[in-house]
């Protein structure tokens, strides 16, 4: 632990990153209203009225807008966040591209959820992976902690120099954004000075040096923004390292590009993002117990993935049981197409793919046992019986 | 940048010395109404302006990458945000400004075209008008999707044609009457409504700077010939722009504290619409033998909308 002296509370992961944004003081932040990312919004609010932030807000009438505001107000000159869910980061779906492409360091909580149809309200990591290819870093969180962890770091990421794109913490719907955990918060001081003063490059409202923002770009210089768009990508990697490192220094908990638990000599490996990892961790000990070789992989950074330190954790495993908690229809799930191309470079261990907990299915510990057994399965006869499958569903 | 303790003169001769703030250069067809218009606003302007544009003409010709004819900051983002991108522009100004971080003053002003405002931007507008930005959302009204090849709009006049409401055997262009919407922006309560046409520049910048000196969100819809989709001659843009306003086409009138004013009023010198649609192509099929209804039709709609402005300036005079 650093020298600093943290508070220990118990509190929804919502409010945890209500916390987090108090403490972040962003100057604006146009949101809307969905399950189950709403409490962020109502404890921010709260706080405005307050008058515990210096953040004006924006109650737009939808989500399309409150992006687009995000958009206006970062490109101005200052610092913006916002809060959303499922269909509302669908309806963003058009701006997230455009808040890359503009390479503004917005700040979005997402509080993931399943995505309509047929509309449901808990939690899966549809919403999250629909973000994928849109040019955003992406932060996965298992508990409040993380959440609100990630939170205080992500200013400092998205507006490095070397990055300058928009970043999302995702942390699961309800499971996290509802229930309370005891954590602990970082002194406001502490994270003022963590997160510094924000640095405006090229804002609109320099009214001295007139910019034009949202040029028409024809064939002949659309593919180098792209490119430059990529490399800001790759670049993140090792400023996001740093930070956390920088993170780890000051306050103690220590973050990588991903999470591994009793990997380092594991055989029989599940790789699961967020929450699920709670549960996978405890199923990892029992085994363990028992002698089994089993670990746990829970990527933190979705983009950029870490292709190759995951590559080379998982080269020396026999198997990989990979769990998506999304699907990409007639694809393997999104999580298993980074794996498999971490480590496709190395012999390998074998790959299998299992889809769980969609619209907010319960992952019980007996349903890890069961993943962990076929993997130990897998591990002895070097086959997966199936490639893909949904796990904990109804035939 | 100079702050002028005392405005520009509305007269050529002191315009003449205004910085141009839409250089020439950019690529709008000749004869548009939209530039004219634009400049018309800028040149009303004497504080620093900031401009938000929605996606359309005036957007894509402008701001060609790597060049913009914009000397003043200026930012696009997507085609149905114009509204929402000025209230996070806007919203940031006040927060900086409250926060003692930035000393300047300055204007907000966003630019859409009818599709952009009208229709797939409607909401957004409507949202930010409702909020209370301090920002003059300002429609160059050329009736259509001109930018994408002249496709129906909410905009565009009743028999019309357009390349999405063709004129054919069955169909004779658009059959919807157009929708109102400086009205419905009025029935915002905003701080200030209006509607001007850039034949009378007078008219439209002393309107520009009504909206910026109230305390509130302001709207003005502005009529703009488009010769490709009116098709019509090019250098017949304001003597059209002048024509839609003689018709009562398009009047001019200003909403202000639930009070209607009517700007110019043609009484006996009202033209027939046949005036204003003669030179436009888009409404030739109006004029063949068997269409005498719907061009009776059209003027009904004239006289109609007409009437009840009048009334409405009536009304809010008690
Ligand atoms: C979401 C979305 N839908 C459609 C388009 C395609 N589009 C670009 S400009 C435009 C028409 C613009 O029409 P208007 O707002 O009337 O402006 P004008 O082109 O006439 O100046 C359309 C349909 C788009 N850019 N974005």
């Amino acid at each position: 632990m650093g020298a600093t002296t943290t508070k220990i509370v118990a509190v929804t992961g919502n409010q945890a990153v209500a916390e987090a944004l108090r403490q972040l003081n962003p100057d604006v932040m146009p949101a809307y209203p969905i399950t189950p990312s709403t409490g962020i919004m109502e404890s921010f609010t709260k706080f405005v009225s307050d008058g515990k932030v210096d953040t004006e807000t924006i109650l737009v009438e939808s989500e399309h807008s409150a992006m687009s505001a995000c958009i206006g107000a970062s490109a101005a000159g200052g610092r913006v966040a916002t809060a959303t869910s499922a269909q509302g980061l669908a309806l963003m779906w058009e701006m997230l591209h455009i808040a890359s492409g503009y390479r503004l360091p917005i700040l979005m909580a997402l509080v993931n959820r399943a995505l309509s149809a047929p509309l449901n309200i808990h939690g899966d990591h549809s919403d999250g992976m629909g973000m994928r290819d849109c040019s955003w870093i992406q932060l996965f969180s298992e508990n409040a902690q993380e959440a609100y962890d990630n939170t205080i770091m992500a200013y400092r990421i998205a507006e490095h120099k070397d990055v300058r794109l928009p970043i999302a913490v995702n942390m699961d719907g309800f499971i996290i954004s509802h229930s309370i955990e005891s954590m602990t918060f970082i002194p406001d001081a502490e994270v003022k000075k963590f997160v510094g003063d924000y640095i405006a490059i090229d804002p609109l409202l320099d009214i001295d040096h007139p910019k034009s923002i949202g040029a028409l770009v024809l064939p002949d210089y659309y593919m180098e923004h792209k490119r430059a768009q990529h490399e800001a990508m790759l670049n993140a990697k090792k400023v996001i390292s740093d930070v956390s490192a920088e993170f780890a220094r000051l306050f103690g908990r220590k973050y990588d590009l991903f999470e591994s638990y009793r990997l380092e000599d594991a055989e029989v490996v599940l790789v699961a993002l967020n929450s699920a990892a709670g549960t996978i961790k405890d199923e990892v000990d029992r085994y363990r117990e028992k002698g089994v070789k089993a670990g746990l992989l829970k990527p933190r950074v979705f983009r950029p993935f870490p292709y190759e330190e995951v590559g080379a954790a998982l080269k020396n495993a026999k198997a990989v049981c990979v769990m998506d908690r999304a699907d990409s229809y007639g694809g393997y799930g999104p999580l298993f197409m980074e794996i498999a191309s971490a480590v496709q470079p190395h012999r390998g261990p074998v790959l299998f793919n299992k889809v769980y907990g969609l619209g907010g299915r319960d992952l019980m510990p007996l349903d890890v046992d069961q993943l962990i057994d076929e993997t130990i399965e897998v591990a002895k006869t070097g086959k997966a019986k199936m490639v893909k499958e949904y796990i904990t569903v109804r035939n | 940048m100079s702050t002028p303790t005392q405005e520009t003169p509305l007269t050529l001769k002191a315009l003449t010395h205004k910085p141009v703030h839409l250089t020439g250069g950019h690529r709008m067809c000749s004869g548009c109404g939209a530039p004219t218009i634009v400049r018309q606003v800028l040149m009303a302007i004497d504080e620093p302006v900031v401009i938000a544009n929605a996606t359309g003409c005036l957007e894509v010709s402008t701001c060609l990458f790597p060049y913009t004819a914009w000397q003043v900051p200026w930012m696009h983002s997507a085609f149905e945000n114009a509204a929402a991108t000025a209230s996070g522009i806007e919203t940031m100004y006040r927060s900086l400004r409250k926060q003692g971080k930035l000393k300047k003053e300055m204007k907000f002003i966003a630019f859409g075209g009818d599709g952009g405002t009208y229709d797939i931007g409607f909401q957004a507008l409507s949202g930010a008008m409702e909020r209370g930005h301090q920002l003059l959302y300002i429609c160059y009204d050329n009736g259509a999707y001109m930018n994408t090849g002249i496709q129906r709009s909410s905009a565009t006049p009743f028999g019309a044609d357009t390349t999405t409401q063709p004129v054919g055997s069955k169909i004779q262009g658009k059959t919807q009457r157009r929708k109102d919407l400086t009205r419905i922006m009025a029935a915002h309560n905003v701080a200030y409504a209006a509607q001007a046409s850039p034949h009378n520049w007078k008219d439209l910048m002393t309107k520009v700077r009504k909206a910026l000196a109230t305390n509130g969100p302001a709207y003005m819809g502005v009529v703009s010939p488009c010769n490709r989709g009116w098709r019509s001659q090019t250098n017949d843009s304001i003597l059209l722009s002048r024509l839609a306003v003689d018709t009562c086409y398009w009047p001019l009138y200003e909403v202000q504290d639930g009070k209607w004013t009517i700007n110019y009023d043609p009484k006996d010198r009202k033209k027939p619409i046949t005036e204003w649609l003669k030179p436009q192509g888009r409404f030739k099929h109006l004029f063949a033998p068997g269409n005498e209804a719907l061009l009776a039709r059209f003027q009904e709609l004239v006289d109609q909308d007409w009437e009840s402005l009048r009334k409405l300036q009536e009304m809010s005079k008690s």
